[in-house]
C-alpha cells in the first residue's frame, strides 16, 4: 500500500506534513518557561520529538481515516476484500524507519543527558579528593542523615574530603564545568511533608531555596523518612530524594524568578501539599539575603549542632525551623504525629 | 454412547496420521472432565445452567466467562473510585475526600483496573474462553489448575475491598519503601496479600497457555494457521512466567519487613529501597504487556473479519508479539530515571525502551494496511478496534518521548504520564476489551449484542476517553504531579475538563451493562457465524458445546483467508469446513 511516494499528490501532502510538523515542533508553547541552563537543552530534545510525532501522528491517523472511509462496505455487497497478506519491501520500509528514527532518538537523548550533566553525578567530590585546595569549597558535610543539623563543619573538612567517594545518582557537572567545583553548595532535607535548605558554608537553613542568577549550584539531596522527588518544573530536572542514598542536582539558574518546588513521589497523605519555593535573585540579592539570616540564627546553631534527628520527634526536631519554613509549631504537629520517625528507627 | 464412540474413533484417526503430536495426543483424554472419558459412571450435562456459572467448573469456556463477568464487576468499583477521585479534582483544594482516603482510593483504582480488571478479563477471560476454540482442543491442559487459577481471583478482589475496613492501602500501586513501611501496616498486608493470589493465578494460567497452545493443537493445525491471539497469548504467558514470581518475591520481602521485623527495605538498618524499585518494575513494566499483547492479539482476530481481508503480515504480526515479549523484559529501569539509577543505567534503558517501538509500529502499521482495500462493515466491535488504533497511536508516540531519560527527568510522576498510560491502558486495553466482547458475545452466550446501544456505547467513551485524558499531558509538562488531591489554582479549567470528560466515561458504561444484561437473556439468537470468521471457533455452535465440537474440526486454510482458497469476491458462503 505505502509505496515509496511518487506520485506529485503524495509528494506535495509529504512537503506540507513535513513543515506543518517543524512548525508545530517550535511553536507548541506546551511547556513552561525556561529557568535553568538544562531547560533548553530538554526543550529542544521535546521540540524535535514533537516534531516527528507530529508527522507521524499526521501520517497514520491520516491513513486509518482515509482508509476507514474509503473502504467502507458498499450496500448489499458481501463479498471478500482484496486478497493482500502482504509486502515484504513495505513491511521492511516500516521497520526500517521507525528502527532509524528511535536509534537516532536515542543517540541524541545520550548526547543531551550528556550536555546537561548526566555523566558526572559526584564528579566534584573526586576533584576535592584529589585537591585539597578545592576542599573547602566542596566539603560534603558529615553523613546524609545529620546534614541538615550541623550549621558549621569546619572541623570535618579534612576527614571528609580524604573518605571514600560515596556513590551519588542523579545530575552532575556539565561538560563545561566538569572538574570545577560549585560555586554554591547546598544541602536539601526532604521529609513528610516538608523541603530543608541547609547552606553549608554560611550555616543558613530555610524552608526556601535561594540560589543566584548565573552561578553554579550543587544540591546535595536527602531524605530523612521516605521517598520524595525534588522537581523545579521550570528547571526541567528530577531527582528522588531518597533514604539512605544521597542523590544530587547541579544546574546553573538562567532566570531570576519565583518557581515552585514539587514533590513529586506519593510520599503520604499530604504529598499534594509538599511545596517550596525555589526563588532565583541576582548575587547582590543573595548575598544579602544570606548575612541576614546568618545573624537571625547564629544562637539556634549553637543548639542544633549537637542533636542527633533520629533520637527526636520529628516535631520538635522541625521546630527551628518553622519560622522559615512559614508554617506555625501547631500545624506542624497537625502533619507529624511525631511517631512516624521513631518507628523508622525501630 | 455412540458419541463417545466416535469421539474415540477420532482421536485413534488424529493420533494415526500425525505421529509428531503422537505425545500430546495420547494426553487428550487427561484433559476432558470426568464423564468424558468413559471410563468413568460420571455424565457432564449437554449444556450449563446458570448456577454452574457459580460453581467450581473446570469447562476453560466456563471459566472465561466467570474472569470476564468478575473482571467486569471489579473494573465498576475501580472506576467508582476514579470518579471520585475527578470530583476531588474538580477543585484545587481538598475539599471532597479525607487525604488518606484519596490516597486508599488511587492505589485501589491503580490494583483494581490492573490486576483485576485489565489482566484477568484480558488475559483469563478471553484467553482462557478462545485459545481452545482457536486451536481446536476440547479444553485447556489443566483444566482444574485453570478453575484454582479463576478461583483465586475472588478472594483477592475481597481481601482488597475488605481492606478498606483497616483504611485500605495508602502508598499507590507501586507501594515504594519506607513509605509502604509506615503507612497503614494492615491495609498494606493486605494489599501484599491480594495481589500475591492473583500473581498466582496468572502464572498457573500462564503454564496452561503455553502448554495448550503448543501442544493441543489440533493436529491438521500449522504453527503458521495459529490465530494470532493465539501467539500473543503465548507471548503473553512466557512474559508472564518469567517476571510475575520476580514481583512476588519483591511483596513477599516487603510483608516480612512490615511484619516479622525483617529490614529489607528499611535504609537506617541498611536495607536498600532502590532494590524494590527494581523487583516491583522487574514484573510491572512487563505486567502493561500482559495487558496490551492479548488485547493486539484481539485486535489481529477483529481487524481481518470485519474488514474482510486477510491480515496484512502474518508473520509479521507473530513475530513482533515475540519480540515485544524478549524485548520488554529489559526495560523496567524507565520507571526509575529519577530514582537511584547510575547514567548508565538510565542510558541503557533508554535504548531499549525505545527500541520496543520497533515491534510495536509493525503491529500498528500491519493492521493499518489490513483495512487497505478492505469492505469495512461498521460493527461496534470494528468501532471499538478502529477507535483503539487512533488511541493506541497517541499513547504510542507519548510513551516514546517518556523512555529517553533526558525529557523523562521533567515529565515523570507527572500528570503527562497518567495521560499517557491511560491511552495505553483505557483507550488501548479496555477500548479491546470492549472490541472483544462485541465480536465474541454472540458465541459465548448465543445471542446478539443490540447493536445500536453499542454504537452510542462507543461514542460515549471515545470522546469522554480523549476529554478525560488529553487535557493531562498539558498538566504534566505544565507541572502537575501525579498523585495529589491538592493542585495549583492555574490547573483549574483543564482539571474541570478532566473531570467531565471522567462523568462521560462514568455514563458510558451504563448503555453497556443494560445491553450485555438484557441481550444475554433476551437478544436476538446469534448464528453459529454472525460475522463471517474464519478460525475455528465459529465452526462450532453458539453457544459451543461443552466439548467445543461432536468431531474436531480439520484445518483446511488459514484463520484469516479473506479471497481465497475458494472465496471469491462474490461469494458469502463460509468455506467447506469438513468435519472428519
Amino acid at each position: 500500500m505505502k509505496q515509496i511516494p511518487v506520485s506529485l499528490l503524495t509528494l506535495v501532502a509529504g512537503v506540507v506534513i513535513a513543515f506543518f510538523s517543524l512548525w508545530v515542533g517550535q511553536n507548541h508553547h506546551l511547556l513552561p518557561e525556561q529557568a535553568s541552563e538544562q531547560a533548553p537543552l530538554v526543550d529542544g530534545f521535546f521540540n524535535v520529538m514533537v516534531t516527528i510525532a507530529t508527522a507521524l501522528f499526521i501520517v497514520v491517523q491520516g491513513a486509518i481515516l482515509i482508509f476507514a472511509i474509503k473502504y467502507r462496505k458498499p450496500k448489499d455487497d458481501d463479498s471478500d476484500g482484496l486478497p493482500i497478506e502482504g509486502n515484504f519491501s513495505v513491511e521492511i520500509f516500516w521497520t526500517a524507519i521507525p528502527a532509524l528514527i528511535v536509534i537516532g532518538l536515542g543517540i541524541y537523548s545520550v548526547e543531551v543527558y550528556r550536555a546537561m550533566g548526566g555523566f558526572d553525578p559526584a564528579g566534584y567530590e573526586m576533584i576535592a579528593h584529589h585537591h585539597g585546595a578545592s576542599s573547602a569549597i566542596a566539603k560534603m558535610p558529615g553523613s546524609a542523615m545529620a546534614a541538615p543539623i550541623i550549621a558549621d563543619s569546619e572541623g570535618t573538612i579534612s576527614e571528609t574530603a580524604s573518605a571514600p567517594v560515596e556513590k551519588k545518582y542523579g545530575i552532575g557537572a556539565t561538560p563545561e564545568e566538569e572538574g570545577k567545583a560549585a560555586s554554591l553548595v547546598v544541602d536539601v532535607t526532604a521529609m513528610q511533608y516538608a523541603w530543608i535548605f541547609n547552606y553549608p558554608d554560611s550555616g543558613v537553613t530555610s524552608g526556601e531555596l535561594h540560589v543566584p542568577v548565573g552561578k553554579d549550584v550543587l544540591l546535595n539531596i536527602t531524605a530523612v523518612d521516605v521517598i520524595h522527588s525534588f522537581w523545579v518544573p521550570q528547571f526541567r530536572l528530577k531527582q528522588d530524594a531518597i533514604p539512605g542514598q544521597p542523590t544530587q542536582l547541579r544546574f546553573v539558574a538562567i532566570k531570576e524568578g519565583d518557581f515552585p518546588i514539587v514533590c513529586t513521589e506519593l510520599c503520604g497523605s499530604y504529598h499534594g501539599g509538599m511545596r517550596a519555593r525555589a526563588i532565583v535573585e541576582t548575587p547582590e540579592k543573595f548575598d544579602s539575603w544570606i548575612t541576614e539570616n546568618q545573624v537571625a540564627q547564629q544562637q539556634e546553631s549553637i543548639q542544633t549542632v549537637a542533636t542527633n534527628p533520629t533520637d527526636l520527634p520529628t516535631s520538635e526536631f522541625l521546630a527551628p525551623y518553622t519560622k522559615e519554613m512559614g508554617i506555625d509549631a501547631h500545624s506542624l504537629t497537625h502533619l507529624h504525629p511525631g511517631a512516624i520517625v521513631s518507628s523508622m528507627s525501630n | 454412547m455412540t458419541k463417545q464412540l466416535v469421539r474415540k474413533f477420532s482421536y485413534k484417526r488424529l493420533i494415526l496420521t500425525d505421529e509428531k503430536r503422537f505425545m500430546a495426543q495420547a494426553q487428550l483424554p487427561l484433559n476432558t472432565p470426568p464423564g468424558m472419558s468413559g471410563d468413568s459412571a460420571k455424565e457432564h450435562p449437554k449444556a450449563w445452567k446458570w448456577y454452574d456459572y457459580f460453581t467450581f467448573n473446570i469447562d476453560h469456556k466456563v471459566i472465561g466467562i466467570q474472569y470476564l463477568v468478575t473482571a467486569f464487576f471489579f473494573y465498576l468499583i475501580g472506576g467508582l473510585m476514579a470518579m471520585a477521585m475527578r470530583a476531588e479534582l474538580l477543585t484545587p483544594d481538598s475539599d471532597f475526600l479525607d487525604p488518606t482516603l484519596y490516597n486508599a482510593f488511587l492505589t485501589n483504582h491503580g490494583t483494581f483496573m490492573i490486576f483485576l480488571w485489565i489482566v484477568p478479563a484480558a488475559i483469563g477471560g478471553f484467553g482462557n474462553f478462545l485459545v481452545p476454540l482457536m486451536v481446536g482442543a476440547r479444553d485447556m491442559a489443566f483444566p482444574k489448575l485453570n478453575a484454582i487459577a479463576f478461583w483465586l481471583n475472588p478472594p483477592a478482589g475481597a481481601i482488597l475491598l475488605a481492606s478498606f475496613f483497616f483504611g485500605g492501602s495508602q502508598t499507590g500501586w507501586t507501594a515504594y519503601p519506607p513509605l509502604s513501611l509506615i503507612t497503614n501496616n494492615i491495609g498494606q498486608s493486605m494489599w501484599i496479600l491480594s495481589i500475591v493470589l492473583v500473581g498466582t493465578s496468572s502464572i498457573l494460567g500462564s503454564v496452561n497457555f503455553v502448554i495448550t497452545i503448543l501442544f493441543m493443537r489440533v493436529p491438521s493445525m500449522q504453527l503458521t494457521q495459529v490465530p494470532l491471539f493465539c501467539w500473543a497469548m503465548l507471548a503473553t504467558s512466557v512474559l508472564a512466567l518469567f517476571s510475575t514470581p520476580v514481583l512476588a518475591a519483591g511483596l513477599v520481602l516487603l510483608l516480612f519487613d512490615i511484619n516479622f521485623g525483617t529490614s529489607f527495605f528499611k535504609p537506617d538498618a541498611g536495607g536498600n529501597v532502590i532494590i524494590y524499585q527494581h523487583l516491583f518494575w522487574f514484573y510491572s513494566h512487563p505486567a502493561v504487556y500482559l495487558m496490551i499483547l492479548p488485547i493486539f492479539g484481539i485486535m489481529s482476530e477483529i481487524i481481518p473479519v470485519h474488514a474482510k481481508k486477510p491480515i496484512f503480515g502474518y508473520k509479521a504480526i507473530a513475530y513482533s508479539s515475540l519480540a515485544i515479549c524478549f524485548v520488554g523484559l529489559f526495560v523496567w529501569v524507565h520507571h526509575m530515571f529519577t530514582s537511584g539509577t547510575p547514567p548508565w543505567m538510565r542510558m541503557f534503558f533508554t535504548i531499549s525502551t525505545l527500541i520496543v517501538a520497533v515491534p510495536t509500529g509493525v503491529k500498528i502499521f500491519g493492521w493499518v494496511a489490513t483495512l487497505w482495500g478492505g469492505k469495512i462493515r461498521y460493527t461496534t466491535a470494528m468501532l471499538f478496534a478502529i477507535g483503539l488504533l487512533s488511541m493506541f497511536v497517541i499513547g504510542g508516540i507519548s510513551g516514546v518521548t517518556l523512555g529517553t531519560a533526558p525529557f523523562d527527568l521533567h515529565v515523570h510522576d507527572t500528570y503527562y504520564v497518567v495521560g499517557h498510560f491511560h491511552y495505553v491502558l483505557f483507550g488501548g486495553s479496555v477500548f479491546g476489551i470492549y472490541a472483544g466482547i462485541y465480536h465474541w458475545f454472540p458465541k459465548m452466550t448465543g445471542r446478539m449484542l443490540n447493536e445500536t446501544w453499542g454504537k452510542v456505547h462507543f461514542i460515549l467513551t471515545f470522546i469522554g476517553t480523549h476529554l478525560t485524558f488529553l487535557p493531562m499531558h498539558e498538566l504534566g509538562l505544565q507541572g502537575m504531579p501525579r498523585r495529589v488531591a491538592m493542585y495549583d489554582p492555574q490547573f483549574i479549567s483543564l482539571n474541570q475538563i478532566c473531570t467531565f470528560g471522567s462523568i462521560l466515561l462514568g455514563i458510558s458504561v451504563i448503555p453497556f451493562f443494560f445491553n450485555a444484561l438484557w441481550s444475554w437473556m433476551y437478544g436476538e439468537k446469534a448464528s453459529d457465524n454472525p460475522w463471517d470468521g474464519l478460525s475455528l471457533e465459529w465452526t462450532t455452535s453458539s453457544p459451543p458445546l461443552i466439548e467445543n465440537w461432536e468431531v474436531l474440526p480439520v484445518v483446511t486454510h488459514g484463520p484469516y483467508d479473506y479471497g481465497m482458497n475458494g472465496r471469491s469476491a462474490t461469494t458469502d458462503k463460509a468455506p467447506s469446513e469438513s468435519v472428519s
